[in-house]
């Protein structure tokens, strides 16, 4: 592989259903590339997170895989409500899930963190009342 | 084991078995999901009274080898319709999560 492969989805903020589709994509994809099955389980795991945290938190949002030589590149676009406090937000337990998303076992506030934990790198870039973008790397 | 092996040597029911073949290698019980993202291994069964769609994403994502609902939960139709078209077995116990466990760690 010597060029870089992107993936684009969008991800639909509506529907809780249908919610963790373009990181099951991705799976799908890796696995066709022949990236080694712990790797894809931590693209999997970091992205799945984002994933349903831009539909839960957020409305919505876009999603990037960018498959290169050395490493998977996972940038995670939304214009939600940003993140007031990032360190706040990245402790374990923290969490301001509604108890309806609660009742469908969302909201441990261990998504963030599971994030930061399967990936090599991650940046998180909020501001409120604009939107998030999250860019996680994956090394191959 | 695979997971038809322990289905059958546990006493469990089939609720949808598409890749009953796979190997079962450990097992992990829980029901709020980033615990079961960030905590299964692959290949373990996991145990859970969850029975809403994203199950299945998780499933999936985190590379479960089936999912055991426990406590005599139930699933919906189009759960079960979407989970073979996913590959996604799930089976079911009527017993409490403990002791599917405990089952679970009698055969693995
Ligand atoms: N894309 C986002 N936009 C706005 N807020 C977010 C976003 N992602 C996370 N947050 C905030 O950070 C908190 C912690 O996120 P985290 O994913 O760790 O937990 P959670 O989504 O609440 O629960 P869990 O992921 O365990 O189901 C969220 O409750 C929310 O307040
Ligand atoms: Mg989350």
């Amino acid at each position: 592989m010597s060029e870089s492969l992107t993936f684009h989805f969008d991800v639909d903020g509506e529907d809780f259903t249908s919610a963790g589709q373009a990181s099951v994509q991705v799976k799908k994809n890796l696995r066709r590339l022949g990236i080694s099955p712990e790797i894809i389980r931590q693209v999997s795991i970091a992205m799945y997170e984002g994933e349903i945290n831009m539909v839960i938190h957020a409305g919505g949002g876009t999603a990037d895989v960018i498959v290169s030589e050395d490493k998977i590149e996972i940038i995670l676009a939304d214009k939600g409500p940003g993140i007031a406090d990032v360190n706040l937000a990245m402790q374990e337990g923290y969490s301001t899930a509604t108890d309806q998303v609660r009742s469908l076992g969302f909201g441990a506030g261990m998504g963030l963190p599971n994030m930061k934990r399967y990936t090599d790198e991650m940046i998180i870039d909020s501001v409120v009342g604009e939107g998030t973008t999250i860019r996680m790397v994956v090394n191959l | 084991m695979t997971v038809n092996e322990l289905c059958q040597k546990c006493g469990f029911s089939a609720v949808v078995i598409p890749d009953g073949d796979r190997e079962v290698t450990g097992c992990y019980t829980g029901d709020l999901l980033s615990w079961v993202m960030g905590r299964a291994k692959g290949d373990d069964a996991w145990i859970t009274i969850m029975s809403n769609i994203n199950i299945l994403a998780v499933a999936t994502l985190a590379d479960v080898s089936c999912i055991i609902l426990s406590e005599g939960v139930t699933v919906d139709g189009d759960i079960i319709e979407t989970a073979k078209q996913k590959e996604v077995n799930i089976l079911s116990s009527s017993l409490p999560s403990y002791e599917t466990a405990v089952k679970v760690s009698e055969q693995i």
